[in-house]
């Protein structure tokens, strides 16, 4: 008769809150108390939170070596754009690169002879993006003309390069960041309409959108995980947000930054990102413990960060400056190991080689330069 | 106004900047102040540039490059400016004197500067000067300089009388100055206006790039709507249930893959036989090609390191598929690359590939049948019936699993690999030349882009 079980719920004025809710009982110091199940649930919280970051980055890197003395010069300057270089990418050949700058002309170089392959004039102006497919032969871009066009690379002398242009992304703000996934067949994008968007190169159709920024989408980047479903992308509301592709929704959020996070980049083994931004300081954030994890700024240092990159042991963050500079840091310790003179206007673009040998900076002084 | 108060929040290293000058004023801990002798005046309040670049290595604990670096932006930016030639705004690390600009005329307060304003400044000039504006201000190109004065004369032809009024006045009023408020006030304007209005050649310090934030954001904040509110619970749920690990966990495991991958970075512990960017000899890109014939040591290392790495190399990718084949699970890889090709591949071919998929690998009878648990087989089959690219997405991460838990491991361990290992080469490391100078000839190489062997030039990922 009696294996009926029965639930009983006590209804009274919670302990913490004084509210009159159904109440559950719980044990602190071995007293029991009466808390509604909301109280519970964040009691429960604030004692396992401070329990996860245990330890900061700076601590444990004191075990590593400190990096000896570190020499990179200008090995390549590469003169030929008319006006300030925006963006630029490797292709995965690791010597040819694909620059635009903003009187809107793209350029393919090999940047190892410093050779000019292929040139081709936008329609309009301030080509922000731009982006090399991963097998060689097709180039993406664009910029204020709020889409992304795809350039099939011709040697064929008597085709005009811009006459197989194909336009693939439709925007209503401009264009601020576009990138190739594993294939040449399907574009990234990111606007400053404030969303991210997924389209199949050949027919130019919307495959997913991301929603959830609150002002300009300005950079991002693909995860290099085994599962390869999400990337990261940054924007003017100061966040960051990881987004897995297949849904569209967003998976993480981080707000840590004082100003328009400019660049995002993934650490090689995917589990942490870097930003920066304009509030002048790089930093680092660990997607397993949901949160920051390292800041790299420096006293002397004013001005906004517009473009990072990780070496390929992701022991280097070199990080490219609104001041001319490039300054390099020694992601474990924190620290800045060395500074980069050369360019003579904002760097606008940085990026490390897909092996490693070298990295690249764009200028608005109309010149890249590649670094090693 | 809600453009400049967008564009001022758009630029926190001009508060900076400020706060950073404001410190270099202060009479206790800032640069040393001195009364600078010009001709007959005397102009009190003046600092060395020297002093300048002296005060920011110790304030910060820079090199003398980066503070001498720091201090040209600074008087670039208009907030120090050079008394004895006020035509260049550039720091000499020695005793040229400046001074601290009046924050009147700090880049932050007034901004931007209105034609009419450097028409008036424009029309002084030339007043003073008797018709004929000072060379800088005609600039490199002279014939640009006078047009734009023509120019604005025509632009605010309807307001020219107005502009030679003002010149006027402004340059009464400033008879009645002392000498060296004179000298101080015109130093100050011209600084103010070759900020304002670099000379051909000079780039624009204040110059921003393409607005952003624009409407995008009010639209999008005042539209809080039941969708955005359901989304945001729906977030804060899913952020709840998520598992987060400890700090301590995550931080190990950046210190263990940077040490593993460290003599693997060739910026950190270089490359052999050398960095093809240093010694412009492209040996390193030869050895490390992607279809080598013999891979290099550290190549063949890599492949231990994780299966991903093993499986984006192409050689690697090669002999793990011969290993899979003595071991008659071939089918598994086939299977796994089949469906990378539909997850990136175009949006038009995606139901022939699944059907290609399902007949070669997941019919029953199928000649290549892949053992996955009747689970998933179950939701495959289920989801075949509306196939889109992320169908075959459960029982592809089955089947990674199962190569990355079992086959790997053993790959790894098996003579294969271990003879690989000892196969593998170690480049020697290219002599240094004896006579730098000689430049070596830099290769080109085929563009990928070129139509060369195989169709489409090589669309392998």
């Amino acid at each position: 008769m009696c294996d009926q079980t029965f639930l009983v719920n006590v209804f009274g004025s919670c302990d913490k809150c004084f509210k009159q809710r159904a109440l559950r009982p719980v044990f602190k110091k071995s007293q029991q108390l009466s808390y509604c199940s909301t109280c519970a649930e964040i009691g429960k919280l604030e004692r396992e939170r401070p329990k996860l970051p245990d330890v900061e980055l700076h601590q444990v890197a004191e075990r590593v070596e400190a990096l000896g003395q570190f020499v990179m010069k200008t090995r390549r300057t590469l003169k030929g754009h008319g006006n300030k270089v925006l963006c630029m990418d490797w292709c995965k050949d690791k010597r040819r690169i694909v620059s635009s700058s903003q009187d809107g002309k793209v350029i393919v170089w090999d940047s190892f002879t410093t050779n000019k392959e292929h040139a081709v004039t936008m329609p309009c102006t301030w080509v922000m993006a731009c982006a090399y497919a991963p097998s060689g032969c097709a180039i993406a871009c664009g910029g204020l003309d709020n889409k992304c066009s795809v350039y099939p690379l011709t040697f064929d002398k008597n085709e005009n390069m811009a006459a197989k242009k194909k336009s693939v992304a439709m925007h209503t703000n401009y264009l601020s960041a576009c990138s190739f996934t594993n294939s040449d067949m399907q574009i990234l994008t990111a606007s400053g309409d404030g969303t991210c968007a997924l389209w199949d190169v050949e027919s130019g159709q919307l495959l997913q959108s991301f929603h959830g920024h609150g002002a300009d989408v300005l950079c991002l980047d693909l995860a290099p995980s085994e599962t390869g479903n999400t990337f990261v992308s940054g924007g003017c509301d100061k966040k960051a947000m990881v987004w897995d592709m297949r849904s569209g929704q967003c998976v993480q959020a981080f707000e840590t930054h004082e100003s328009d996070i400019n660049s995002v980049r993934y650490y090689p083994s995917g589990d942490a990102f870097a930003s920066g931004s304009d509030d002048a300081t790089c930093r680092l954030y660990d997607l397993r413990a949901d949160r920051e994890v390292a800041i790299y700024s420096k006293e002397s240092i004013i001005f906004g960060a517009s473009s990072v990159d990780f070496s390929l042991s992701g022991r280097l963050l070199f990080a490219g400056y609104n001041d001319y500079t490039i300054n390099v840091w020694d992601v474990l310790k924190g620290a800045r190991v060395s500074i980069l003179f050369g360019h003579e206007n904002r760097v606008s673009t940085l990026r490390v080689s897909p092996d490693g040998t070298a990295f690249c900076s764009g200028s608005w002084d109309h010149t890249l330069r590649v670094w090693a | 106004m809600a453009a400049g108060g967008r564009a001022r929040a758009q630029r926190p290293n001009l508060d900076k900047m400020e706060r950073m000058v404001v410190s270099m004023q202060d009479p206790d801990e800032g640069v040393k102040m001195r009364s600078q002798r010009l001709l007959i005046t005397v102009i009190p309040h003046a600092v060395a540039g020297g002093d300048v670049v002296q005060w920011l290595t110790q304030k910060f604990r820079v090199s003398e490059d980066e503070a001498l670096h720091l201090g040209a932006l600074l008087v670039r930016h208009g907030y120090l400016y050079p008394l004895r030639d006020p035509r260049s705004l550039a720091l000499r690390p020695d005793e040229t004197p400046y001074r601290f600009q009046t924050p009147y005329f700090w880049a932050s307060t007034v901004w931007p500067a209105s034609e009419l304003d450097y028409a008036i400044y424009l029309a002084k000039r030339s007043i003073q000067r008797r018709g004929a504006l000072l060379d800088h201000e005609k600039g490199c190109a002279p014939r640009i300089w006078q047009e734009h004065y023509d120019q604005l004369q025509w632009k605010i032809s309807h307001a020219w009388d107005l502009v030679v009024t003002q010149a006027r006045e402004q340059l009464r009023a400033m008879k009645q100055r002392r000498r060296g408020d004179r000298l101080v006030i015109t130093c100050q304007e011209q600084a103010y206006w070759l900020v304002n209005r670099p000379p051909p050649g000079v780039p624009n310090v204040l110059e921003q790039g393409p607005e952003r934030g624009s409407c995008a954001a009010s639209r999008l904040q005042t539209c809080k709507s039941l969708d955005f509110y359901k989304w945001e619970i729906e977030y804060a749920r899913k952020a709840l249930g998520r598992n987060r690990l400890k700090s301590s966990v995550c931080l190990e495991a950046y210190l263990k893959f940077s040490s593993q991958r460290g003599p693997h970075d060739p910026i950190l512990s270089g490359c052999l036989p050398s960095n093809p960017w240093v010694t412009d000899d492209d040996t390193y890109w030869a050895v490390n090609a992607p279809t080598a014939a013999t891979p290099t040591r550290l190549r063949v290392e890599r492949w231990g390191f994780s299966f991903q790495e093993l499986l984006e190399d192409p050689v690697g990718r090669a002999h793990f598929m011969d290993f899979l084949e003595k071991e008659f699970s071939a089918e598994n890889l086939s299977f796994w690359e089949a469906c990378e090709q539909l997850r990136y591949g175009g949006q038009a071919q995606v139901p022939a590939l699944v059907d290609a998929v399902y007949q070669q690998f997941l019919a029953p009878g199928a000649a290549r049948w892949v053992n996955i648990d009747s689970r998933t087989m179950e939701r495959t089959l289920a989801g075949l019936c509306r196939p889109h690219r992320y169908v075959l997405d459960d029982a592809q991460l089955h089947i990674y699993m199962l190569m990355k838990k079992d086959s790997y491991p053993r790959f790894l361990k098996s003579d294969m690999y271990k003879g690989l290992l000892t196969e593998a080469t170690v480049p020697v490391e290219t002599k240094r030349r004896v006579f730098p100078f000689m430049r070596k000839p830099r290769h080109c190489s085929p563009s990928p882009a070129l139509p060369t062997a195989g169709p489409g030039g090589g669309g392998e990922d």
